[in-house]
This record gives structure tokens, sequence and C-alpha cells, in this order.
């Protein structure tokens, strides 16, 4: 049997709203650097494929598309490719890749962070590309507006992804400029010659020359070819807008099925973006992970109670973009086991409380889907693209 | 007697660098920065610096290809040296003008959390079109807004470390209280920058992070007087240096500030050996192994603005004039300003000394600050600070990642002896290591 890949999500004190109330929580913790060490240590004693950091630019809020002025959550957050960054040299093994918004920042900035985490963590990077979506981000920048979402809108994943088209459209620039960046130079351009003198080798290192209607960009990158060559492009999607996005810009796609059926939907409109982006997949393969929200305990019923207590402290249910399995890791290998064959290659969960759910993911869920043979036993790669499967690619501007 | 503080910076793109030598390794591995921070921290030093890359420079409009070329963002090198270092401040440039104060000021913050208080930020400018071609505003900046955009930008990026007082996050789980009403609530409606909104970044260990600049104009001086906590600066030379100390000193009060507030650290470099004659002879080798042949050529075609590559580096200068008007050599400040004048000044030098284009190369660019043996160079650098010349030295190693050891193994010790350097690491953060009191905001100094 082909093994599944794993990853996890991590974000706050987990993705439940209480989370962070939770007897074992660290709330305090969460702008130390020793809490996401941990919590990164524990993904690579687990040999999950890699984690994910989230991000933004603004605030975390309960409603999607405005700020909320609420304390009773978690509000604030670190960079994630600094944090990233900081896990890197304390883990040798595991996939870091971390969010970054592409609607203020600079292309160019984002693009060697992204190399740099790379050459930091020798070849385990990976990025996240995210847009802006909330008008209120912009005001933070004051260079541009964004469109203010109405709360019709944010009923439908179609009608969000539509009002936001123009900005996905710029985020595939932004992707496409930073793998441009990262091809521009080439492997052997340093070369050290002390004979004529010279360090490098300037015809191996490429303007890129990018002009869209938003930003331009010359080239080379200030950075030399990354380990991976390039970094893992990862994106979230529910929508046919961002489905199209990851068919043009990403290597790996996150989805978020509610059932078989769902996910056999989804998958056919991943599919449909990709044959309308004419993208060959065997040249550049597109993984597909489904997303889900966990909640795991010995037996369904603490999970369910655990739920409930958390549900009751944050006031209201809780609510997901993504499935919420609420049971025993046993329970969760059947369902990963039943929806693989629908045409994932693997899973990221999304720990609903932290470090609990994590914790049961690695020395739960993971011996069990070991047991069934569906797991990996050692890491046999050192890169995350290894990790995938993926090869890497030659720059596009070498000469063959 | 006054302490020395001493800084370190990973050489990178200048001709510092001697890459031809067999023990330099990567500029770009991670291994190198981890040991190059791990000797600085061994050493007791005050932080470790890496500048900023924004282009590649350009040399007859292809790529320079005779220095180390190629350098990460620097930030994020930053916090993986946090991981593998535990008090060494980390500093690293960042442009105020590709760059917006809310994105610059999320990161340092980030950086100061995420390494426990030791992050510093080099505040450079720019209004360079030749850089801004790898931005989305390009080169939108008038040479004349420089100082006020970059002064613009600090005082915003105050006022968002402020927007989260200290104890902003309470994390309460029993009363549900995970932060205090309007943490990170913010506006600043200025010139060069309208924003408001909630800032995501809690406050960091050292409230701000460390403010550095590097000014040698009338206006750069001002800036470091009014806002910075250390200025980088040139002067090597102890007699140069002296005038340009007590200058920047004296603006301090009209701002407020004391004299220990702004420390001043020019970029040294350090030659021991064993004896000061093996350490005059050493320094003499890596000099002209940092200025090559091709790169007294380029370096004179910098300033003469026209392709030299016909002339012997070891014969005359050119008998033709710069061109004024032509940049030979792009992305390079040394070599865009008042180059009429230095060739004239490099001519007369030439001829009254009898100098080659590669000896005047040498003469005027090479040269070594301290050279000699470890106690030699201990007692320089001690003189130095206690004449009232620096504050301490940012150390630009000419081996990467090896070249600071000698310094530390055996310059260190003799300053420790000295009572002049610390022993042991008496504060957590970069500003107790400077002595720099708790930061001041906006409120207070304008």
């Amino acid at each position: 049997m082909v093994t599944l890949h794993l990853a996890v999500a991590l974000n706050d004190a987990g993705w439940h709203p209480a989370a962070w109330r939770a007897p074992d929580a660290r709330p305090a913790e969460l702008f130390s650097p020793g809490y996401w060490a941990d919590l990164v240590a524990e993904a690579e004693r687990g040999l999950l494929d890699f984690v994910t950091l989230e991000d933004a630019l603004g605030q975390q809020s309960a409603a999607f598309h405005r700020p909320d002025d609420r304390t009773d959550q978690v509000r604030g957050g670190l960079d994630a490719v600094l944090v990233a960054a900081r896990v890197a040299p304390l883990t040798s093994r595991i996939g870091l890749v971390p969010t970054t918004n592409v609607t203020h920042t600079e292309p160019f900035h984002v693009a060697i962070g992204i190399a740099t985490l790379d050459h930091a963590a020798r070849g385990r990077a990976g990025w996240r590309p995210q847009i802006a979506s909330r008008a209120a981000d912009a005001r933070h920048f004051g260079r541009r507006t964004t469109p203010q979402l109405t709360d019709e809108d944010v009923l439908s994943e179609e009608r969000i992804a539509a009002r936001l088209r123009p900005l996905f459209a710029e985020a595939a620039d932004v992707v496409e400029v930073a793998r441009r960046l990262w091809d521009s130079w080439e492997d052997d351009a340093e070369i050290r010659d002390t004979a004529t003198g010279r360090f490098v080798d300037r015809a191996k290192l490429h303007a890129v020359d990018f002009e869209g209607p938003l930003f331009s960009v010359r080239g080379p990158s200030i950075t030399p070819r990354s380990p991976q060559g390039q970094p893992l492009v990862a994106s979230l999607a529910h929508a046919s807008t961002p489905y199209e996005f990851a068919a043009r810009a990403s290597d790996l796609v996150f989805v978020t099925p509610d059932d078989p059926a769902d996910a056999r939907r989804i998958l056919a409109e991943v599919d449909t973006a990709v044959r309308t982006a004419g993208r060959d997949l065997a040249a550049r393969p597109l993984k597909r992970f489904a997303d889900l929200v966990v909640l795991l305990d010995d037996t369904e019923a603490e999970a369910v109670a655990r739920k409930d207590r958390l549900d009751t402290l944050a006031g209201a249910e809780l609510a997901s973009d993504a499935h919420i399995f609420t049971g025993t890791p046993a329970a969760l290998a059947d369902l990963l086991l039943d929806w693989r064959p629908l045409g994932f290659d693997g899973f990221r969960l999304r720990p609903a409380a932290l470090p609990h759910d994590l914790e049961a993911i690695t020395r739960a869920l993971v011996p069990e889907l070991r047991r069934r043979g569906a797991f990996r036993t050692a890491y046999t790669e050192t890169t995350l693209r290894g990790h995938l499967g993926l090869t890497r690619p030659v720059s596009r501007y070498a000469r063959v | 007697m006054k302490q020395v503080h001493l800084a370190v910076q990973l050489p990178a793109i200048h001709n510092v660098t001697v890459w031809s030598d067999p023990r330099s390794e990567s500029q770009i591995s991670i291994d190198s920065f981890i040991r190059l921070a791990q000797a600085a921290e061994r050493g007791k030093f005050d932080f470790f610096f890496l500048a900023e890359g924004l282009r590649l420079r350009e040399h007859k409009g292809e790529v320079y290809d005779l220095d180390v070329v190629g350098r990460p963002e620097n930030l994020t090198v930053l916090a993986a040296l946090a991981a593998v270092t535990d008090r060494l401040g980390l500093a690293g440039t960042v442009n105020a003008t590709f760059n917006e104060p809310y994105e610059v000021a999320r990161r340092l913050a980030s950086l100061d959390l995420l390494s426990g208080g030791r992050a510093a930020w080099n505040v450079v400018t720019s209004y360079d079109a030749f850089t801004g071609e790898n931005f989305r505003r390009g080169g939108f900046l008038d040479e004349a807004d420089r100082y006020t955009r970059a002064a613009e930008f600090l005082r915003t990026a105050r006022e968002l470390w402020d927007s989260w007082a200290e104890g902003d996050v309470l994390a309460d789980a029993a009363s549900g209280h995970f932060v205090r009403e309007g943490a990170g609530r913010f506006a600043h409606r200025g010139r060069h920058f309208d924003i408001e909104g909630r800032f995501t970044t809690p406050r960091g260990p050292q409230g701000h992070p460390v403010v550095i600049q590097a000014g040698e104009s009338d206006a750069g001086r001002e800036f470091a007087a009014s806002d910075a906590d250390v200025i980088f600066s040139k002067y090597s030379r102890l007699e140069e240096a002296r005038p340009f100390y007590a200058d920047v000193k004296s603006r301090l009060a009209k701002y407020g500030r004391t004299h220990g507030q702004l420390k001043i650290m020019p970029t040294a470099t350090a030659i021991v050996a064993d004896t000061d004659e093996e350490a005059v002879a050493y320094a003499d080798e890596i000099t002209r192994a940092q200025v090559s042949p091709q790169t007294a050529i380029a370096h004179l075609e910098g300033v003469w603005g026209r392709d030299l590559s016909g002339y012997d580096p070891d014969g005359p200068l050119p008998d033709v004039d710069p061109e004024p008007e032509s940049l030979v050599l792009k992305g390079h400040s040394v070599f865009r300003k008042g180059r009429e004048e230095t060739a004239r000044r490099w001519r007369k030098l030439a001829d009254e000394r009898g100098l080659s284009i590669r000896e005047l190369m040498i003469e005027v660019h090479g040269g070594q600050t301290f050279v000699g043996s470890p106690r030699t160079v201990a007692d320089a650098i001690d003189h130095y600070v206690q004449s009232d010349g620096a504050d301490g030295f940012v150390l630009v190693p000419h081996l990467t990642p090896g070249g600071l050891d000698e310094v530390v193994d055996r310059v260190v010790p003799l300053l420790q002896e000295k009572g002049v350097f610390r022993e042991e690491y008496t504060g957590t953060t970069l500003r107790e290591h400077l002595g720099l009191g708790a930061p001041t905001s906006p409120e207070e100094t304008s």
C-alpha cells in the first residue's frame, strides 16, 4: 500500500476559539519561542511530513470579513516565517510551511525570505501565500484599498471568491515572481575562480523581468538558489477561484470536504481547474490534501465531552470551514483510509486544542496508521519535497 | 574606565572577504552563520550584525562578479540564530524606503519576542531607482525625502510597538480574558504614512528593539542624535573619529538625551598574529588579496565612469579624464558622489608617491584598522575607546566563518584583563548589554 502523507496546521492554542482555556494549554507562552519549538518537535517525533504556521496582517477575528473587539479569544501573532526560522535549527527533518500575506507585502522580500528559510532549514521550507481578504488590513498599510465583503458575500464561498478574484490574480503573479527569483541563480553560479578573480559566473545569474498589472520586478534574487531549488508552495482553497489559483501556482492544495461525496465533487473541480490552466501534472504534480479539524481522545464520548466543554467556554458551538472530526484516533484512521482512495495524497489535520490534539496525532493516530501499514516508520528523505516524492526542479534559466 | 562594546558583522558583497582563501567557506550556508554567531557569543560580544541587499550591484551593465555575491534575507537568518545563541544581540538592516512600517515593526517585534529581547534594527534609506526596480513602487522617493520618510517611518514603528502595553496579554483562562481591551489599536496620520487599525504583535522584551543608524551627513547625524541607540560610523582613524564622536554626542542634549544613550561604533578590521611583525606581513597579504588586479581596475572604473579594462593594474593611472555623468557601478553609493574630486585627489596621490593603479587602490581602499599581536590590538582598541574615538567596534572579519576566532580567543581575554570588557553577560537583552535604558516613546521625543 502507498502510505499517506500527514501534516498538522498549527494555529495559536489550537483551532477551537476556547482552546487557550483548556487545562493543558499554554496561553501565556503563545508569543514565546519555546512554545512553537515544543510543538514542532512533537510533530517531528511523529514523523509528520510538515507543519503549517498560520499568519495574517491583522488580528484574528471571529468574523471572516472584518475585525472584532473581542478580548475572550486569542488575539495577536508572530511573523510565521520568523517562527519557522526560529525552530529550523532545532529540528532536522520536518517541513516548515509558514503563511505569508501577498496582497500588501513586497514580492521580492517575501521570495527571499522563503528562500532563506529553505537555506536555514536545509531544504525543508514551504510557503503558503495568502491574500488579505479583509478591507481593514489595507488600512494598516495605507497604500491601496481592497474590497470590503458584505455580510451576504460571506454566506457563500463562491461569492467571496468572485469578489476577491483580482487579489487571487495578483497572488498568482506574486508566486510567479517568487518562482522566477528562486530560479534566477543557477545552482552552479558561484565559481570562486581565482585565475580570473571572479566569485560568480554572471552568465548564470538571471534578471527575471516580471511585468504585471500591479507590479514589476527586475531581479535577479540576492539569495542564491536554495537547497530545494523551489520551496514547496501550498494553498488553501474552498471555491473555484482559489482552485484556479492552486492549479496555476501551487505544488499542493488543501481542500475542505465534508464527506466523500463532497470530496469527489471538490477533486473534480480541482481537476477541471488543472485542465483549464493547461497544467501538465506529469511535469508539475499537484498534491491534494484534505483538511480536517480534529478532537481526539481515547473514547468518542471523551472527545465529545471535551468539545462540549470548549464550546461552553466559547459560548458557541465550534464552526469551521473544514470538517470537524470528534472521536478516537482509530476512528480517524478509518476515515483517512476511507477518504484517501478518493484521490488524496494526504491530510492536513488541524488540532482543535494544543498540545492535546497534536499529541493524540503523533502518539496515537500515527502508531495506528503505522500498524495498518499506511504511514512511514522513519524519515527516508531530508527535504520537504523529498518527503512528498517531488523531485528538485532544474532552474528554468539553465541551458541544458 | 569606559567599557568597550564589540559587535561582529558577517562580511558580504564588499571586497573585505578574502574568498580565495582556502579557509573561506560558504557565505550563505546556515552553518557559517551559526559558527560566526557562536564565536561572537563565546567572546561575550554585544551583537551580531547582518546588512541587507535589495539588488545585486552591477558593473558596466552586468552583475558585479569580483566580490562575494549573494546573501540571505537577514531577519530570517537572525531568527534562526536566536535558536542557537542565548545572549548575543541580533541586528539586521531593514530599508525604510522599500518597506512599510506595519510590516517592519511586526517582523522586528516578532524577532524580539523570538529571541528573548535581542533584536536590533539598522535603519537605512534609499531613493535609488536602480534598487527600486525590484519593488512595487519602484524608486519613488526624492533624495530630499530620504530622512523625512525614515524619521516618520521610525516614529510610526515606535507607535506600533507602543500599541501593546506591557501586560496586555492577560491569558487568564479562569476569567476568559485573553487580551486587554484595545490592545494593538493605533492610528498614525502623517505626511508619508496615514494608517490605522490593530497591530498584531505584543510588546517585545525590550519594548522597542535597539535602533541603529549610520549617519555621516548633517541630516544623518541629527537623525542619529534624535532617534538612534547606536551609530555605525566609518571613521577608523582616531584623529577623524574624535571630532565625529564629539559632534554627534554634543547633539544629544537638545533631544533630552544623555551621553550614554547613543553608542558610536565604527566598523573595523583586526588582523592578529603572534607578533606585530607577523601581523603586519599578514595584513599586507590580506590587503593584496582584497584588492586583486581586477578589483583595482573595477574600483578605478567606478570613479572614472568608463571602461578601463585595457589598462595595466600595475601601471600608472589612465591618461584620460573621468566621465562625470557616467555610472559604471550601480547599487554602490561609494562611487556615486564627488567622483571628479576623488579622481583629482587620487591622481595627485599617485603622482606624488609614484603609485601604480593597484598600489593606489590598496592605499585608498585597503588597509586594516587594528594590526598586531593580541596585546597590541587589545591596547589599540582600548586606547581608541578611552580617547573618545568610539564606544566600541563592529568587527568585520576577512574570513567567513572562522575570522573572528583569533579576536575572541586571544584579544578579548586581554580586554577582560584590563577590566574594559565584560567577562560574562550581566543582562539578557541587547539593551542591557549596551547599557541603554528603557526605550523612549514618540511623545517623549517629539
